[in-house]
């Protein structure tokens, strides 16, 4: 039994501990939003957080989630609320087949939690996840707007 | 196609029956109570012009491609109570923005806010079936006309109905926004359609003028954003079934690997192991998770066969011009006689094999029952795999449900998808649902490849700087020919693989003397369709000449290709296109920090500028398109710092999307140009992982990309593909004028280490 908090609820799961996180909330709780691309923490598809840090979830053990807290995608903000990424990645029009951009979202989510204004080549650093369709020029942007969202979100608080 | 075929007690949860429920729509194919006669009207109509026919020599020629799916607007569209309007499209969405542009079309034609419009995948039990693919970039282009008159004949309809109900005469109807206002009163679509009898189906009416339009044209966010930044299910990996288990599917590493036999003792004894599945030349394990599935996997002890051990060495011998049997797809004048009598300058260029990479990998769900099957899946070809499938179990077609799932990428690589089969094949033994992912290993060595290339260009020149002939020879594996797409009997017609020669024809037609050759080589790996075909190659090849001919005239490269363009439709479109290429990124006599060819500077690498740019343009499926690439060398590292991007596609349905194809072929084609290379050691393909598959990412992507849209045709062209054409020679031809070095071997940074290892 493996217990940790999921999106702030707090959820146990029977399952062999050395199972993938990423399976673990895809298949046993459903939520499909974080993604298998190649199984190996090469593309960052399946990347979320974990205490905060950007996780490649493929190749982390459910186990060494224990009592600790997971955001995905679903769990970062909702149409109504959208975290200030997700309001970034609306308005810059950034996903084309989508499927890499929660990776992206939530790296880029956990790059601005440590730095609030990166720079180009803080962004390159960081950002190391692979998208296909080639939606990088749209990603910078957005992350940059994403910066500008959440200063100002702060300021307003 | 009825609502009781599908509305049997085992109604999929997508039914008709669980749609009125849950959502209260009614009528969910609303003509279809009174009107049934509609489809076949319409369906044969579209049917009868020899779709085939038309495809293959339109393609061939100008990358043309008439859709040939039915067009009934009862197949296409539904009208809830509600006023909501649901799309059913034929065509899928993996990225490339089909689904918004088909929303904009509709929803002005229709007369509706394109808010109002959801968009979704037909599924092959609604009729609405594409007999070919998605692909090719020619999802807009061939639905704009038909899917107007369809949206046009039920806006009609629908005004015809209403003012009956009404009781007014149709022209004294006006409709605004989904609302039907008489004298007598108004009414919405959504009351139009509940309270309708007996449908009415007039002409198709005339279209309205594409400057009347309210969307079309217009940079409409893409409808499908708020389920892709939100983490919606609805990919095919997404899939889910109720009692779903999972599958794995053994598949050689060894090209050419023959199935002998396989053992599932250790597999079946592995925990979570529903069943191990061994027949013909097929072995799976069905288990209750995806992890067990996969661990079973390692523990499937399979025996295969190979002939022959391939390496890098034999593909490449393979692959050569002036081998094989030719196929002429150009000619004009005699390159012949003006290479017999003048002095002729010669380049060799190659590319390499290409794997498409898409980050979902190929996945498939099925469940397969008594005489009936249904099947999940992300593939660009819905009736091919709806064929596959039941071919596969015996089944006729109409007893396969295909449901397209949003494609997590497509780029080609889901023009075949025989995984459906696999899924098929392990749900039939175990009687539940069964979903099969290929592993990324197997992704990356079962892919249908970018095939390998050869090129060999010749080219002569007169006096005054002009080039007198000019001729490119092409060897490549096969795109086309061989292709489960491409029936056998059209591929024995053309003869030629008409997607290893797209790009490859000379586009400066004014060269007196011009002529292209192709020739196709079966390849023991599968190669097939990766975005934009042969064109990224051949651009390559063809691109990066023209500017040795520039250098060894003596011309600026742009100047040189403005000469020979022809004064015609396609010669006068190329032109804009790199005229206003070439004026946006202010290009002159070389470009910025250009090095002038045999200066001093050019041989004196410490006063040498730190930047150069490189030109390039291609015409592709009747679009054509410009690129600047503005290139640094960073020690060695290739670094392509701003790329500008002219296309003209004709109508941009929407301009921001087009502009997102521009940007994400850019990187894409730089992806592929500049790092990615599958190589064959001891008959096996590697490498089976990113990284090792050096793709570009964010640090390797240019910080600026500069797109503008000319529109000089007055209807939708391609896009999806063309702007990938000249991102090779583009940055190659900048790599030159900025280090003297010549790359004329795909992926070019490898080339240039190479080039400096060799001059150190």
């Amino acid at each position: 039994m493996v217990a940790f908090t999921l999106n702030g609820e707090p959820r146990t799961v029977d399952v062999d501990g050395g199972t993938p996180l990423l399976w673990v909330i895809r298949d046993e709780f459903g939520l499909k939003g974080t993604k298998f691309g190649c199984g190996l923490a090469a593309c960052g598809a399946c990347t979320l957080l974990v205490d905060g840090e950007a996780v490649r979830s493929c190749v982390l053990p459910v186990s060494a989630a224990e009592g600790l807290d997971v955001t995905t995608v679903e769990g970062l903000g909702s149409p109504d609320d959208p975290h200030p990424v997700q309001q970034a990645w609306i308005e810059e029009v950034v996903p084309q087949c989508g499927y890499c951009q929660p990776g992206f979202m939530m790296a880029t989510a956990a790059l601005l939690a440590d730095v609030p204004e990166p720079t180009d080549d803080e962004i390159d650093a960081r950002i190391t996840n692979v998208c296909r369709c080639a939606t990088h020029h749209r990603i910078r942007r957005a992350i940059h707007r994403a910066a500008e969202i959440g200063s100002t979100r702060e300021g307003a608080e | 196609m009825t609502g009781g075929e599908t509305g049997g007690g085992g109604a999929p949860a997508e039914g008709p029956e669980a749609s009125d429920g849950r959502r209260g729509v009614t009528r969910r194919r609303f003509l279809v109570w009174s009107a049934t006669g509609v489809g076949v009207l319409f369906g044969a109509g579209y049917l009868s012009r020899g779709v085939w026919r038309r495809f293959l020599a339109g393609y061939a020629n100008a990358g043309e491609f008439p859709y040939g799916g039915p067009m009934d607007p009862s197949l296409w569209f539904e009208i809830g109570v509600d006023d909501r309007v649901v799309l059913h499209s034929a065509k899928v969405e993996m990225g490339q923005g089909t689904f918004t542009g088909l929303a904009q079309i509709a929803a002005d034609e229709l007369e509706v806010d394109v808010g109002r419009i959801r968009v979704v995948h037909a599924s092959t039990s609604s009729g609405n079936v594409d007999p070919f693919a998605t692909g090719g970039s020619t999802s807009i282009s061939s639905l704009w006309q038909p899917l107007r008159e369809a949206a046009a004949t039920l806006r009609e309809m629908i005004r015809i109905e209403g003012a009956r109900q009404l009781g007014v005469d149709p022209s004294a109807v006006t409709i605004d926004d989904g609302v039907l206002t008489a004298p007598a009163g108004s009414l919405t679509y959504g009351a139009v359609v509940e309270a309708a009898g007996e449908w009415e189906v007039p002409e198709t009416p005339p279209l309205k003028e594409v400057s009347d339009y309210r969307y079309v044209r217009q940079p409409v966010p893409r409808v499908d954003l708020e389920e892709k930044v939100f983490g919606a299910p609805i990919f095919g990996m997404d899939a889910e079934m109720p009692d779903m288990l999972f599958g794995a599917v053994a598949r050689p590493d060894r090209i050419g690997a023959r199935f002998v036999s396989a053992d599932g003792s250790r597999a079946a004894a592995m925990p979570g192991v529903v069943r191990v599945v061994i027949e013909d030349d097929f072995a799976g394990v069905v288990a209750e998770t995806f992890t067990a599935a996969a661990r079973a996997l390692q523990a499937l002890d399979v025996e295969w066969a190979v002939e022959r051990s391939w390496s890098d060495e034999d593909i490449r011998a393979m692959v050569r011009t002036g081998r094989g049997t030719d196929h002429v797809i150009q000619r004009e004048g005699s390159v012949g006689r003006a290479f017999d009598s003048g002095e002729v300058i010669e380049a060799e260029f190659t590319s390499p094999i290409g794997a498409h990479a898409q980050i979902e990998p190929g996945v498939a769900l099925a469940h397969v029952e008594a005489d009936r099957a249904t099947v999940m899946i992300s593939t660009q070809v819905v009736g091919l795999t709806r064929r596959q499938v039941a071919d596969a179990l015996g089944l006729g077609v109409e007893a396969v449900d295909v449901r397209p799932m949003f494609l997590g990428g497509g780029f080609g690589r889901r023009l075949h998808t025989p995984i459906a089969v696999d899924a098929a094949r392990l749900s039939r033994a175990v009687g539940r649902p069964v979903k099969v992912t290929n592993t990324r290993k197997q992704e990356f060595q079962r892919d249908t490849f970018r095939p390998p290339t050869h090129h060999r260009l010749r080219a002569t020149l007169e006096g005054e700087g002009r080039i007198g002939a000019i001729e490119h020879r092409v060897a490549s594996g096969q795109v086309a020919i061989g292709s489960p797409l491409v029936p056998a009997l059209a591929q024995t017609v053309i003869g030629h693989d008409i997607g290893a020669w797209r790009g490859g024809m000379i586009q400066y037609r004014a060269i007196p003397n011009h002529q292209a050759v192709s020739r196709t080589v079966e390849l023991p790996f599968s190669t097939s369709w990766w975005r934009s075909l042969g064109l990224l190659a051949n651009t390559f090849a063809i691109e990066c000449f023209m500017d040795e001919l520039a250098e060894a005239a003596g011309r600026d490269p742009v100047e040189l290709r403005l000469d020979h363009i022809a004064d015609d439709e396609a010669g006068r479109r190329l032109r804009a296109v790199i005229e206003a290429c070439a004026a946006q990124a202010g290009w002159r006599d070389g470009g910025v920090g250009g090095v002038a060819p045999g200066s001093e500077a050019a041989s004196a690498p410490t006063s040498a500028p730190t930047s150069a740019m490189g030109f390039a343009a291609s015409t592709d499926a009747n679009t054509p398109c410009a690129h600047v690439a503005e290139v640094r060398v960073d020690e060695g590292r290739i670094r392509v710092e701003k790329v500008t991007c002219v296309i003209d596609p004709g109508l941009a349905v929407n301009p921001d999307q087009v502009r997102a194809q521009c940007e994400g072929s850019v990187v894409m084609g730089l992806s592929a140009a500049l790092y990615e290379e599958m190589t064959v050691t001891d008959g096996v393909l590697g490498p089976t992982i990113y990284g090792p598959y050096r793709m570009a990412t964010l640090a390797d992507a240019p910080r600026e990309i500069d797109v503008e849209i000319l529109e000089n045709a007055d209807v939708p062209g391609a896009v999806g593909e063309p702007p990938l054409g000249p991102i090779g020679a583009a940055i190659a031809n900048a790599v030159w004028r900025l280090t003297g070095v010549r790359l004329r071997d795909m992926p070019l940074q490898p080339a240039l280490d190479r080039a400096l290892a060799g001059a150190a």
